[in-house]
């Protein structure tokens, strides 16, 4: 459809371009976003040496702003809520895309939802008061405020997002793949096994992608269940340990620092590097989607 | 082994790992619902909180929650659907569009508690809002902009193209086929997706934690400019902050969170399978 000339007037135009001006807005937020985190946070750079940030202790009433433990504590409770929701979230994708019956389906679905839409200063609330006495209890650890804590409700957190993007490239697998499968003798399983799921392969990647960089971000949660204790994890057994995250410690540390100071730079800082993760972790995701399309359209063509 | 005694172990190992997954759900919520339901009486709901926030209610905190959700809808639902609307009925595939996507993706995706430090150093410190309801609004619109416009462009994109074309052929201009035409069709999508978009916006703690919460105000905001008590941020403070808090104040507070967010949830869901069964094309 060619936008004519004709019969336009010019309420028509302003209400035009205020939409077009409402779509670039997208880029101005992203690029407002940057700019005010370079902002506060790049002084940092002058004021601390590189050396220091990439030192392992976070200490910052000695002036000790080493980003290490928080960068490990943010990869290990992240690596645990991966272990924990790629095989379940996946699980119940493939449940409720290939093998629940329908009225098993309309329950799922929107139960899942729910999960996604549950605050998560709630789940934090609860982790602390019923989770961590299981995991005290269970791990005989001194405490029950570890990654680990963190991870399980982290997962929890991540699993909405894996399980829906996920269930969505299973549905959208081509009902005659499965058909053609079935057709030659391949027990159901084989069939989602085999075809299906390798046929939504990207979109499960997507899933995955995504879920994961939920859980990088999550805040509240983490605060309040993982004990807080900025130590480098450097063996194993560092899951079941408090440890500290770059999310929490910024909702932790910035109401109390004097706007303007180091401190307070630093923790813009960490705001720089959550961003440029999130940044990286969706543009592969959508450039995994983008991909897919590609291909999609090749094998049409 | 054989392939039908593979499969019928294989699913249910499947089957269990999805009882497990969805069971914790039932479980919190359930959990919740119990503790906190004796708590919850007229006076939890209207009174103000006092005696250190150990006695009282909650009201300021309710109000709160209303006025950054009612905000914050305020601002990213006009701004998200005509994002929307310029993605469906007139960017091109092109560039500049590319990018638009690209924006709205990562928009998406930054951490909320990053959400909070943009907030406070664009709106609190540079425009000089202070911590404020205005701030707040502003902070969690930008936030919540990308699940409208990607429900509202989706919404947008289900309507059939004929549609477009017949009221183009009986001499409608563009934005009046848009008007009268595609928005009433894609509406009900587009409520679904503000709904679900406005109550993560009611849930979240982070973004507000430097740009709009305050720690305890026994009374409302009197202006934009005011600071604001709010739903999640209480239950944090009354959780981690207060000692010798009472347990039934702090999981009715939960109890009310949780209302109010999920009673979004099922709105948002059964306006969209009405709108399913409705459907004539």
């Amino acid at each position: 459809m060619q936008p004519t000339n004709q019969n336009r007037n010019l309420p028509e135009l302003i209400i035009e371009s205020l939409i077009r001006a409402a779509g670039y807005s997208a880029i101005l937020f992203v690029a407002l976003i940057l700019f005010f985190l370079l902002r506060e946070g790049a002084p940092a750079f002058a004021e601390v040496p590189l050396g220091d940030l990439l030192a392992v202790r976070w200490y910052p009433i000695e002036s000790l702003f080493g980003l290490l433990p928080l960068i490990g504590g943010s990869l290990i409770v992240t690596l645990g809520a991966a272990l924990i929701a790629v095989p379940f979230g996946l699980a119940t994708a493939i449940f409720i895309a290939e093998i629940a019956p329908r009225w098993a389906r309309e329950i799922l679905k929107p139960l899942v939802e729910v999960l996604g839409g549950l605050p998560s200063v709630v789940l934090g609330f609860l982790g602390m008061l019923v989770l961590a006495p299981i995991v005290r209890l269970t791990l005989n650890t001194p405490t029950g405020l570890t990654a680990f804590t963190g991870s399980l409700l982290l997962a929890g957190m991540a699993i909405p997002t894996l399980v829906s993007v996920a269930e969505d490239a299973l549905d959208a697998v081509p009902k005659s793949y499965r058909d053609a499968a079935l057709a030659l003798g391949a027990t159901r399983w084989q069939t989602i096994w085999r075809v299906t799921v390798p046929a939504a392969r990207s979109g499960v990647l997507t899933a995955v992608m995504l879920g994961i960089g939920r859980a990088i971000g999550e805040t509240m949660t983490v605060m309040m269940v993982t004990g807080n204790a900025a130590r480098m994890p450097t063996a194993l057994n560092s899951l079941f340990l408090p440890v500290r995250t770059m999310t929490a410690t910024i909702a932790a540390e910035m109401g109390e620092v004097a706007n303007g100071s180091v401190h307070y730079h630093i923790l813009f800082t960490i705001g720089i590097v959550l961003f440029l993760i999130s940044f990286a972790v969706n543009l592969a995701a959508s450039a995994v989607v983008f991909q897919q399309r590609k291909r999609a359209e090749r094998l049409l063509s | 082994m054989t392939r039908q005694l593979t499969q019928r172990l294989v699913f249910a190992l499947i089957t269990l790992a999805a009882i497990a997954t969805v069971t914790p759900i039932v479980l919190v919520v359930g959990y919740i619902a119990y503790l906190g339901l004796p708590a919850i009486s007229l006076g939890f709901l209207s009174e103000m909180p006092h005696d250190g926030m150990r006695a009282g209610g909650i009201w300021p905190a309710i109000v709160g929650t209303l006025y950054l959700t009612f905000g914050t809808g305020l601002i990213a639902v006009p701004l998200g659907v005509a994002a929307a609307i310029y993605l469906s009925e007139y960017a091109k595939d092109n560039r500049l569009t590319r990018s638009i996507r690209i924006a709205i993706i990562n928009l998406a995706g930054i951490p909320s508690v990053v959400y909070g430090l943009f907030g406070l150093g664009l709106f609190v410190l540079f425009l000089k809002f202070g911590t404020s309801l205005v701030a707040g609004c502003l902070t969690l619109s930008i936030m919540t902009l990308p699940v409208i416009i990607s429900t509202a462009e989706e919404a947008l994109r289900a309507v059939p193209q004929s549609f477009r074309v017949v009221s183009r052929s009986l001499g409608g201009t563009k934005w009046q086929t848009i008007w009268r035409v595609v928005l009433p069709q894609a509406l009900p999508g587009i409520l679904t997706g503000v709904i679900l978009g406005l109550e993560r916006a009611a849930g979240e703690t982070a973004p507000i934690l430097f740009t709009a919460a305050a720690f305890f105000l026994p009374r409302l905001p009197d202006s934009i400019f005011d600071a604001t008590m709010a739903l999640p941020y209480h239950l944090f403070v009354i959780s981690t902050q207060v000692p010798g808090m009472p347990i039934q104040i702090q999981y009715g507070t939960a109890l009310v969170l949780l209302v109010f967010v999920l009673s979004m949830n099922v709105v948002a869901t059964v306006i969209r399978s009405r709108a399913r069964a409705r459907r004539q094309w």
